[in-house]
């Protein structure tokens, strides 16, 4: 059926925790009850990546952008641009609008610098609908190559495209398809890796949400390179949406021969299930995830033998993750050459960051390699809340670093990054304010560490936990002028001993820390003073006599009964039995209180 | 099998048990079996685990070893309130680190708890992918967002209420 317009309500993770779906329900009644629900169709997408101004709605053929909808707004815009043709102003997104138009989304500071390569079908198609993801031109890329090309063809062309694994390492994805391509064994299997441990990043998830063909018809082209016929998506259990629109997906991959026996009438098979991962960040790491989908725990074992020659079931095996296979058809279908061209001299294409943290918009963006971080967080992130100042970004998850304001115009590539001490991780980019004091945010990582280190190396379970014991150590305000020592030589010795990539990662938070911001963490331990104001135990709380009323709020709120004093007499705090809880610096109304 | 009878009813022992039998037919599946039965129980006592390692022939230390490593599994049961607080990067910059211990001293339990009047459990989520709302918590499947600690005590609060005047209405 034709419409004459869409209706498009996002249906990613962020808007509809903001509550889309009854923005969506509130369309289709007051669609139906103007009479319209013939004329236009409303439509559930995946993600549009503005995040911060969900629940979005996009409504065509105009392309306008309603931000922070909510049910109440929905008949004024059935009434005024649905049924009469006038877009209802005072809900657009403000930046696309101006006294005389509506300016395109493309033309707003948040999408301007951003290419769409691996998204490039999110927030325009409905994900449930096969027939909408090939109108976009899905399984054109797998059809070309099942009938134009041979697998050594479409490795070549991969390698020349100079596609790396977008999960973190940065492998080249030809490559490593060329190994298993090589191998005798047979059957060969090809593994997605779906289950994004990463705390602060939610990139796979909403590819596969708002675009899961992409992932599937990734699968397959590489199943055809290497020569399987078998994939298998590990998806974390904790993504219901994700899988249920995976799941939808194959299904109708199926119906429409895209999966299955003799795709495209060739004598190519191919199918994908789906195994469930159940929640250990070190599953990320190849050989874990192996263990993890043969139903054994999720422990890593030492490289050589790599998966390529003994993967699933001890058969070759590649292993790449969400976002590289979304890559796959668009370079096949646009060519290597298009792809090389985009991006820097060793990191080719565009990768997608999850932008969260002490920054204005908060969202899913997708850049050219090569964009500075100052472009990402300034332009697009649209700068940092509450006129607070820049302290550093942290990138890469628990196995990255943190990047302060001196390095903000380093382009962004792999390389790059893994000089600077961090690394591109899946996406994750986590914006840290004045407010944020960097030993704390070290402890957290090392928290994470020791809670996901499977146990099964020395250097990794044991080490991790006396680096962190060390830390606890120094924002508890005991630390000692060794500790930093410490701490460097026990960070060196898991970096060269632990077996797998977890493990050789996990001290990166604190070398990073240590490396831009030492000043930090001699703070707390010369001067036993917290700078950002964050660690408890570094704090005093003293009440300010010029600005106390002596009303006893604070007296009479205290749990210890510290504070103690005469009714419109300034009050004083006893330092001595002060536990630093902070209630009397929420409490007073006067903020007469201040903490050091 | 008396013992799980008693605990959750012959139905859905015998429904998970029917599950079991698909379900083992295919090598590696393990993990889904473990994810069906903490769907089904909320949890995976130490009876469940040792249905499994009948049926399947694979060792319960083998069993109670991959419980035991991976976070989605538990083996003490959930409340009726499952209160996930979000301590992902995001959320912990904006403050859930806050919100934690708020929550700990209100409930008086530690993350990983449940209240002994087994009404809320606490944990604490890697990442619920709502980091545009950071700081969140997600109770029974219900997002909240943009949380400061007095708030989600106030939340805690409101669901207490809720709760007892439903079950005031149901005994009426």
């Amino acid at each position: 059926m034709l419409y004459r317009s869409h209706v498009m309500v996002c249906g990613g993770t962020g808007c509809t925790s903001s509550g889309s779906d009854n923005v969506a329900a509130a369309f289709v009644s007051e669609i139906k009850k103007a009479g319209l629900d013939k004329e236009v169709a409303v439509i559930r997408t995946g993600c549009f990546g503005l995040c911060e101004l969900g629940p979005v709605v996009v409504i065509y053929p105009e392309g306008v952008f309603y931000s922070k909808m909510k049910p109440e707004y929905v008949p004024e815009i059935v009434e005024e641009h649905l049924l009469k043709g006038r877009p209802v102003t005072k809900y657009l997104f403000g930046e696309t609008v101006s006294e005389k138009e509506i300016k395109p989304l493309e033309e707003t500071t948040f999408y301007k610098k951003q290419m769409r390569v691996a998204l490039r079908n999110c927030g325009i198609i409905d994900p449930e609908d096969i027939e909408e993801a090939i109108a976009m031109g899905a399984y054109e890329a797998l059809g070309k190559v099942l009938t134009t090309m041979t697998p050594e063809q479409v490795i070549d062309e991969m390698k020349k495209s100079g596609l790396r694994g977008r999960g973190g390492g940065g492998f080249p994805t030809g490559l490593k398809w060329e190994f298993a391509h090589k191998q005798k064994e047979t059957p060969k299997y090809v593994v997605c890796n779906a289950d994004e441990g990463d705390p602060g990043a939610f990139m796979d998830r909403s590819i596969m949400e708002g675009d899961p063909h992409s992932v599937l018809e990734g699968m397959a082209i590489a199943g055809y390179a290497i020569g399987a016929n078998h994939g298998v998506i590990y998806v974390r259990a904790e993504y219901p949406l994700a899988v249920k629109r995976l799941q939808i997906a194959i299904k109708q991959a199926r119906e429409y021969g895209l999966l299955g026996g003799n795709i495209f009438g060739t004598d190519f098979s191919f199918d994908v299930e789906i195994r469930f991962g159940a929640g250990a960040f070190v599953c990320g790491e190849e050989t874990a995830l192996l263990n993890s989908v043969m139903g054994r725990r999720g422990e890593p074992r030492p490289r050589p033998p790599y998966p390529a020659v003994k993967g699933l079931w001890n058969k070759p095996t590649i292993i790449n993750n969400v976002e590289t296979f979304a890559n796959v058809p668009a370079i096949i279908s646009n060519g290597a050459a298009w792809f090389s061209s985009i991006g820097t001299e060793k990191s080719k294409g565009t990768k997608v960051f999850a932008l969260t943290g002490k920054v204005n918009r908060t969202g899913l963006i997708e850049v050219p390699m090569g964009t500075t971080l100052r472009d990402i967080i300034f332009d697009i992130g649209g700068g940092i809340p509450d006129g607070k100042r820049f302290k550093a970004v942290q990138i890469g998850g628990p196995s990255g670093g943190c990047i302060p304001e001196e390095h903000l115009d380093t382009v962004i590539d792999y390389d790059s990054l893994i000089s600077l001490g961090a690394m591109m991780g899946s996406g994750g980019l986590v914006v840290m304010d004045e407010d944020t004091c960097m030993v704390n945010v070290a402890k957290f990582f090392l928290e994470f560490i020791v809670d996901e280190s499977c146990g099964k190396c020395a250097p990794c379970r044991i080490g991790t936990k006396r680096m962190l014991e060390i830390l606890d150590k120094i924002t508890s305000g005991k630390g000692e002028p060794e500790d930093i020592d410490r701490l460097e030589k026990l960070a060196t010795t898991i970096k060269d001993t632990a077996l797998c990539g977890l493990g050789q990662t996990a001290p990166n938070a604190v070398l990073s820390t240590l490396r831009y911001f030492r000043n930090e963490y001699e703070a707390h331990i010369n001067q036993k003073k917290c700078p950002a104001g964050v660690c408890q135990a570094l704090l005093s709380y003293t009440i300010i006599a010029d600005k106390c009323r002596g009303c006893g709020l604070c007296a009479r709120n205290c749990p210890v009964n510290a504070i103690s004093g005469q009714l419109k007499q300034p009050f004083v705090i006893n330092q001595e039995a002060c536990i630093k809880c902070g209630t009397c610096f929420e409490k007073c109304p006067f903020g007469a209180i201040v903490k050091q | 099998m008396e013992q799980l009878y008693e605990l959750f009813g012959i139905d859905r022992v015998e429904e998970f048990r029917a599950k079991l039998e698909e379900l083992k037919k295919v090598p590696g599946s393990m993990i889904s079996i473990l994810n069906e039965a903490q769907e089904m129980f909320g949890y995976i006592p130490f009876q469940v685990q040792e249905l499994i390692s009948k049926e399947t022939g694979v060792p319960l230390t083998e069993i109670f070893g991959i419980v035991t490593f991976y976070s989605r599994f538990s083996i003490i049961p959930a409340g009726k309130y499952k209160i996930s607080l979000c301590l992902g990067t995001a959320c912990y910059v904006r403050g859930s680190g806050q919100i934690l211990e708020k929550l700990k001293e209100n409930l008086g339990i530690n993350e990983g708890e449940t209240t002994s009047d087994g009404m809320f459990s606490l944990e604490a989520a890697r990442c619920l992918g709502a980091c545009a709302l950071a700081p969140v918590m997600m109770i029974n499947g219900e997002v909240y967002g943009r949380l400061t600690p007095d708030e989600a005590v106030k939340v805690i609060q409101r669901i207490k209420k809720q709760d007892l005047s439903q079950a005031a209405a149901e005994v009426e």
